[in-house]
């Protein structure tokens, strides 16, 4: 079995390669014979084909097929119309699930980007830059559930007559007498907030990274500029480096709106979508994989999917934009 | 309206000296040129100057304010940048008006310099546009403008003209110029180049490896350089420098290039007499080589027989390289003169303007 599975997967593989490498053999071959003119228009076209043909086959369809899948019943036998949709919007524990997201895109973007940016002017005026940056940064570099199981151990709670395990409850109990442990993960008032938390504390040196690339792309001089000019530290930064800033800033704060509503691995380990902490994408694999809904699920998939179009509309404007200036 | 003085100026970065002991005094109202090759400290010196560098050592003062700990804004001073530095999201007017704006004017006050200001440096119909709608030029004004709409104590510029072509470099050197005698204001200039030097200020100072080589009129720049750097660097084609002898025998100094052997002037002999007999640099600036059939008027003048390299005709002159045993050396021309490539000319030598150099240190004799 395994013996045949080894063999199977190079023999894939090198099909594919050559299969490839054998069509663009043939329509070179076939593009030689036109004249020069036809050649230059035909030829993107021709090499872009694979690439189409592969986004075509895994990402196009499998989106129409969850459109068509939205509009039918739990097992994908009757056509129910926008039912599942209006069912989303009743049901309370989807209800929750959105206004989560919507806590999600709001406070996370907010303080991830707003943090990201304190630390790139931070670290930027101060002696191992480099070094501070790599350490911001490697949070990025644990996988989601990792960092999700790292802070399930800071953030576990164990009642007051049981020595406390979590990091956190074991310092709040030691320093605070007769301090009580608290359920962090498990009041509501509490959970998202530590949820989104976990995540800032994952994209912030990420948001730093990009946006003190950004920041490096703006002129020495035209600061120095400024101080001449009469400007103090602030006023440079607020009239000269924040609206320099701006197409940067609007670049990872819609990366980051993105993230908020694809939010999943960190919600799954942390509290599994328990206690009033479902989000838009745990939604939908519980609709999925528990209560086997394909109707509902693709339903909410689709919801996610036109709440990002706006976003990433929005995003290749400003590239474009960003594009023309230069 | 300041006068500006470094006082034995140092700033090291690390090991290396960018600039030593600098020690200038700069008049009210003087065009000071820093001049000299890349990395030589002028724009360092400009930096200090602006409060945008440091100063390891020494004193910067301006008007009576020693201002080493000011900060740039507090300073009173304005600065063109090479690049312009122009605020790229802001339009022109809102570049002009920044300082102003960050200074409390009042808006009425601001709209009127404003438009005083970029009328006067012919941008007054660019006020809406942004820096990047705008030609070299054209950026180049609103930088001026920007720095100027403030009235400021001293004018720094680094290297304004590096951007522009050719033909509105020329324009532009005028056009400074005539600001300066305008505004009458301390104008301190940073450039690379000695043509922009030589045209623009009341006085060079020309720097090498970091320290002061000479400060001076250009007129004296150029006739009496201190040193081989500064003979070499001020003027264009640069001097020419042959290794040489000094000789005296029988009440006659000469002076022994290996080729040819030429007469040093009798009003010269008694300041060269301490170096007989050693190695010398002698040193001919081009214009100083002319064709037997031109001699110009007030020359001393001493043929030399040499080979045509090269011509380049320029129209009013001839550059014509020449060759005596492998040692090349320029020769501006009368266009009339007749040379040819391959041939040999005769030439004359203007001795009266013979510049003689220490071998070892480069000093003037």
């Amino acid at each position: 079995m395994l013996l045949e599975r080894l063999i199977q997967i190079p023999v894939v593989v090198t099909t594919i390669l050559l299969l490839v490498v054998g069509y663009l053999v043939v329509i070179e071959r076939l593009l030689n014979r036109l004249p020069h003119h036809r050649q230059a228009k035909l030829r993107p076209w021709l090499w872009l084909t694979p690439a189409l043909i592969f986004l075509s086959v895994f990402l196009l369809y499998p989106m129409l097929n969850t459109i068509y899948l939205s509009l039918l019943d739990a097992k994908s036998e009757l056509f129910v119309g926008f039912e599942n949709f209006t069912d989303i919007v009743s049901d309370a524990t989807t209800r929750n699930a959105l206004s989560n997201t919507l806590i999600w895109l709001v406070w996370f973007t907010s303080i991830v980007v707003l943090l990201g940016l304190l630390m790139t002017v931070l670290s930027e005026k101060v002696a191992y830059e480099h070094l501070i940056k790599m350490i911001m940064f490697l949070p990025m570099a644990i996988s989601f559930v990792a960092a999700g199981v790292i802070w399930k151990f800071m953030f576990d709670y164990q009642p007051a007559t049981r020595p406390q395990t979590g990091t956190l409850n074991a310092i709040w109990t030691s320093l605070i007498p007769n301090g009580e442990p608290q359920p962090w993960l498990i009041n509501p008032l509490t959970n998202t907030p530590v949820l989104i938390f976990v995540a800032i504390w994952i994209f912030a040196g990420f948001c730093m990274v990009i946006l003190s690339a950004g920041l490096k792309g703006i002129p020495s001089e035209i600061q120095e500029s400024a101080r001449i000019d009469g400007a103090n530290e602030w006023q440079s930064f607020i009239y000269i480096t924040l609206p320099l800033l701006s197409p940067t800033i609007a670049v990872v704060a819609t990366t980051m709106l993105i993230n908020a509503l694809k939010a999943f691995d960190i919600v799954y380990v942390l509290t599994n979508g328990n206690y009033n902490t479902d989000v838009i994408a745990t939604r939908m694999y519980k609709e999925l994989f528990t209560a086997h809904d394909f109707g509902r699920a693709s339903a909410i998939a689709v919801v996610l999917l036109l709440a990002t179009l706006p976003i990433i509309a929005f995003n290749i404007r400003q590239y474009r934009q960003r594009e023309a200036n230069l | 309206m300041a006068r500006v003085v470094f006082d034995h100026v140092y700033k090291r970065f690390g090991d290396t000296e960018a600039v030593a002991d600098l020690d200038i005094d700069i008049e009210d109202k003087e065009f000071l040129v820093f001049v000299g090759p890349s990395g030589c400290g002028k724009s360092t010196s400009l930096r200090m100057l602006a409060g945008l560098e440091e100063i390891s050592e020494g004193r910067i003062i301006i008007g009576d304010r020693v201002v080493n700990n000011v900060p740039p804004k507090d300073r009173d001073i304005a600065m063109v940048f090479q690049s312009y530095a122009l605020y790229p999201h802001m339009t022109v007017y809102d570049n002009i008006a920044f300082g102003l704006r960050l200074r409390k004017t009042p808006k009425q006050i601001i709209d009127e310099r404003v438009k005083e200001t970029s009328d006067s440096l012919g941008i007054g119909h660019l006020l809406d546009r942004r820096p990047r709608q705008l030609s070299g030029g054209q950026r180049q004004r609103v930088a001026v403008a920007r720095a100027i709409v403030r009235e400021p104590a001293v004018f720094l510029m680094d290297e304004p003209l590096s951007n522009l072509d050719a033909k509105l470099r020329v324009e532009a050197r005028a056009f400074i110029s005539k600001l300066h005698q305008r505004l009458g204001t301390t104008f301190i200039y940073v450039t690379h180049d000695q043509i922009e030097a030589m045209t623009m200020g009341t006085r060079i100072a020309v720097l090498n490896a970091g320290r002061l080589q000479q400060i001076d009129s250009p007129t004296n720049l150029y006739n009496y350089p201190a040193n081989k750097f500064v003979a070499g660097f001020i003027g264009s084609p640069s001097m020419n420098f042959f290794d040489a002898m000094l000789k005296e025998s029988g009440g006659r100094m000469t002076v022994d290039l290996g080729f040819t052997e030429l007469e040093i002037p009798a009003d010269r002999t008694d300041r060269y007499r301490d170096h007989v007999g050693s190695r010398v640099t002698f040193g001919l600036r081009p214009e100083d080589i002319h064709h037997p059939d031109f001699p110009p008027q007030g020359v001393i003048p001493q043929m030399v027989m040499a080979d045509v390299d090269v011509i380049e005709l320029m129209g009013n002159e001839k550059i014509v390289y020449l060759k005596n045993d492998d040692i090349v050396y320029l020769a501006r021309m009368d266009p009339r003169s007749d040379v040819r490539v391959g041939l040999e000319t005769g030439t004359l030598f203007n001795m009266a303007n013979v510049h003689l150099f220490d071998e070892q240190t480069g000093e003037t004799l």
